[in-house]
């Protein structure tokens, strides 16, 4: 008698769980999609981007993420002092403890940018949703901001460029930095570095609006103990760092 | 002096000569349009005397406010009126930016940065 | 006598100097051409060191014109007379410096093709938008000044026009000092000493550009320079050198105390080998002891100790600000306090650079500008200083 019943239970909750399943899963997908900005609207502060790097999983050795940057941005990927690096692995060695770890460095995208303050012509300049880019279109090439970031996120086009990606235009004599992937993220993808390290199994790059409370990365942040590079600049980035 | 006033004078008058002569039959360029068909804009003379204008101010709303698929699209622009041999819109005086701002001694200074390649050929030689 | 021989030949000698100074304008044009088609990649620069030699250079005329302008202003402002007389000459050495400085400047740029954009968009927080507006201004000034002082039915004009262009100059040179002040992540420059110490930094070596430019045209006219008023000019000269390594010194010995600073401060004035050397060879042994020697020691302080020492002078600031501007980029950034970095981007590694060619010519492309500007103009209007009597030297400067 009981088994029959336990059958039937069992199979009620196994179908009551599918069907409930089936009638969720396209609202997620419909939840994801909904992230990409309908054409022609522009941004807007109720998103703020941002990133949270965990240094526990960062792999010491592994490149993928400045390799995934290099290829969507159409970077040279050298290291020469005059090649441009939006991205790069920082090794770590705790000066007191002997700790060795690395991290990947970009354009903290701060609330608060030193770069958008000192850019004579506003190039330098922050988005509504917190991403801060160059516009290349009026950079006078003054260097200005390289010499104000404080986490040397910004690089100088020191020679002519050929096959620009359609997406990323860079040139010769302006300025430039990570944009956050802002082209991915406008058609609701997420960052090529965040892709890469998911990709690569380490999940260190974790990308989202830290405007939703839903969202994984608010979800994590309010969570384990996070913290910003040069936190006492004041600058409230948009990239943290968890596990340093 | 009156020699300098002298070659002042036929040099004037084959100035003007040559600019009047020129004013009959003006030497147009010969521009690819690339895949060509139905241009954002139905009039071409309009174009071309105020695309700059309206891809400053397109450029303007997709840069700082992050607006996507607006009309005057630079990189639409490439993927139409690119040459469909070279993929570019720049490489000869045929092609179809660099024909007309050659012609017209304008400096082109949108490629210094933008792709002058349509994206096919862009992903498909990387 | 020589003098009429000299005239004789006069003509011809000027023309060569202009034809000189020409030929090193357009090697100056020369070297701006290359970076503009090629880029900065032909340069020393790279992302690390971002401002070289063009910015030594040019930074030099900017604070120079800004200090020779004092030599005016000390006769307009402060009423001393023999300074009256110099006025108009130090406003026409103020725009020529200023203009090979700007020149150097904007050519430097990455896109030197955009100056109208930098003049036509501005970022009310930026120091360089506000320098457009300053810089465009001490322009206008320095000629309303100078006019003043030589049309004689707007004389009464020179002292508010004096004013107002000293008060202008003061907010420049802060101006000049707070683009770096104003970088509070850089070691070498997050200093609310910065703008006074321009400032002081500007009167030495404007006074000592124009002790220089004054000596060679009393030489040229064959006229000599009365002692005392030379005098003078010297022990000002030498007060201003004293004050400018009292300000070096304080901006140095502060930063000492601060722990986190130390690092930083060992580099520049012990272990960053090529800097050190250049700051206490170049800067305090021969751009500031060695004048002070010369100005002050017992039979020192004729015309050639003192064209000398302003010559060191200026030897002495070119190596202050090779040390300012390229030492302080090629310390690292304190990134992450407490570690020891490393990365591809030269992190926790000290930056390297070599000035390149290009960048040396149209730094001294910039000093020809300002040098044809002054012959040129000294010819055409009557600047040359003409005291009216000999000035018995009292206590004052």
């Amino acid at each position: 008698m009981s088994e029959t019943n336990l059958d039937r239970r069992d199979f009620l909750t196994k179908s009551s769980i599918g069907l409930a399943g089936l009638a969720i899963a396209p609202g997620m997908l419909l939840f994801d999609m909904a992230h990409a900005r309908p054409l022609g609207e522009a941004a807007s502060n109720k998103v703020r981007w941002g990133m949270l790097i965990d240094n526990n999983k960062c792999e010491t050795g592994c490149n993928d993420c400045v390799t995934a940057c290099n290829t969507e941005n159409g970077l040279s990927g050298g290291t020469k002092p005059t090649d441009s690096q939006w991205i790069r692995k920082v090794q770590l060695k705790d000066t007191f403890t002997g700790r060795v770890s690395s991290l990947p460095m970009m354009c903290q995208h701060c609330e608060n940018p030193p770069c958008v303050d000192v850019c004579p012509t506003q190039a330098s300049f922050k988005r509504a949703d917190g991403i801060v880019l160059v516009d290349k279109h009026i950079c006078i090439g003054c260097r200005y901001c390289v010499m104000a970031c404080p986490y040397q996120a910004r690089s100088f086009v020191h020679e002519v460029l050929h096959d620009q990606k359609p997406e990323v235009p860079r040139g010769k004599g302006t300025v430039e930095s990570c944009t956050l992937c802002v082209h991915r993220i406008d058609k609701g993808d997420t960052t090529a570095c965040a892709e890469a390290c998911t990709k690569a199994g380490h999940k260190a790059i974790l990308f989202g609006d830290l405007n939703d409370p839903e969202s994984e990365i608010s979800k994590r942040i309010r969570t384990v103990t996070s913290t910003q590079i040069r936190a006492d600049l004041g600058l409230n980035t948009g990239v943290r760092y968890e596990g340093i | 002096m009156n020699m300098a006033l002298r070659l002042a004078a036929i040099l004037f008058s084959i100035f003007i000569t040559t600019a009047v002569h020129a004013a009959d039959k003006p030497i147009l360029p010969n521009i690819d349009i690339g895949k060509g068909g139905q241009c954002v804009e139905p009039d071409h003379a309009l174009m071309r005397k105020t695309h700059m204008n309206l891809l400053k101010h397109q450029r303007d709303e997709t840069m700082r406010k992050g607006i996507r698929g607006q009309k005057y699209s630079l990189a639409e622009c490439v993927e139409c009126h690119a040459s469909t041999k070279t993929n570019s819109v720049l490489g000869s005086n045929e092609a179809f930016c660099q024909g007309c701002h050659a012609y017209a001694a304008v400096k082109l200074d949108c490629f210094e940065c933008h792709a002058n390649k349509r994206k096919v050929t862009a992903e498909a030689s990387k | 006598m020589a003098s009429s021989a000299f005239s004789r030949n006069e003509s011809r000698y000027f023309y060569a100097l202009v034809a000189l100074g020409l030929f090193v304008v357009l090697l100056g044009y020369l070297g701006m051409h290359a970076m503009e088609e090629h880029g900065h990649i032909i340069t020393g620069m790279n992302n690390q060191i971002v401002w070289g030699i063009p910015h030594v250079f040019a930074i030099f005329m900017i604070v120079a014109a800004s200090g020779v302008l004092n030599i005016g202003s000390i006769g307009t402002v402060f009423g001393k007379v023999p300074y009256k007389a110099r006025a108009p000459m130090s406003g026409l050495l103020a725009i020529a410096l200023l203009s090979g400085g700007l020149a150097v400047l904007m050519l430097d740029l990455g896109r030197p093709d955009r100056i109208i954009v930098a003049a036509t968009y501005f970022n009310p927080t930026s120091v360089f938008a506000w320098n457009i507006f300053l810089y465009s201004g001490f322009f206008t000034l320095a000629a309303i000044y100078i006019w003043t002082m030589m049309e004689k039915r707007i004389n009464p004009w020179s002292k508010p026009v004096g004013f107002l262009m000293f008060a202008w100059r003061v907010l420049l040179t802060s101006g000049t000092g707070l683009i770096f002040a104003f970088l509070v992540v850089r070691q070498a420059y997050a200093s609310a000493l910065l703008p006074p110490m321009f400032i002081v930094l500007s009167f030495a070596w404007g006074l000592a550009v124009f002790l220089i430019v004054q000596s060679a045209m009393y030489t040229w006219n064959g006229r000599g320079l009365d002692p005392a008023i030379l005098k003078r000019m010297k022990n000002l000269l030498g007060v201003f050198i004293i004050s400018s390594l009292y300000l070096v010194a304080t901006y140095h010995l502060t930063n000492l105390y601060f722990a986190k600073q130390t690092g930083f401060e060992h580099f520049i004035l012990r272990d960053g080998g090529i800097y050190p050397t250049i700051f206490w060879a170049g800067y305090v042994l021969l751009g500031s002891l060695l004048p002070l020697a010369l100005i002050y020691f017992p039979g020192m302080g004729n015309t050639k100790a003192v064209v000398s020492a302003s010559l060191l002078v200026i030897l002495g600031s070119f190596a202050l600000l090779y040390v300012f501007i390229i030492g302080g980029q090629a310390y690292p950034l304190s990134i992450f306090p407490g570690y020891e970095v490393s990365s591809s981007f030269g992190d926790g590694q000290i930056g390297k650079y070599i000035p390149s060619l290009p960048e040396i010519l149209l730094g001294f492309g910039g000093l020809a500008i300002a040098f044809l500007i002054t012959i040129v103009s000294t010819r055409v209007l009557k600047s040359l200083p003409l005291d009216v009597a000999v000035v018995t030297p009292k206590n004052d400067a």
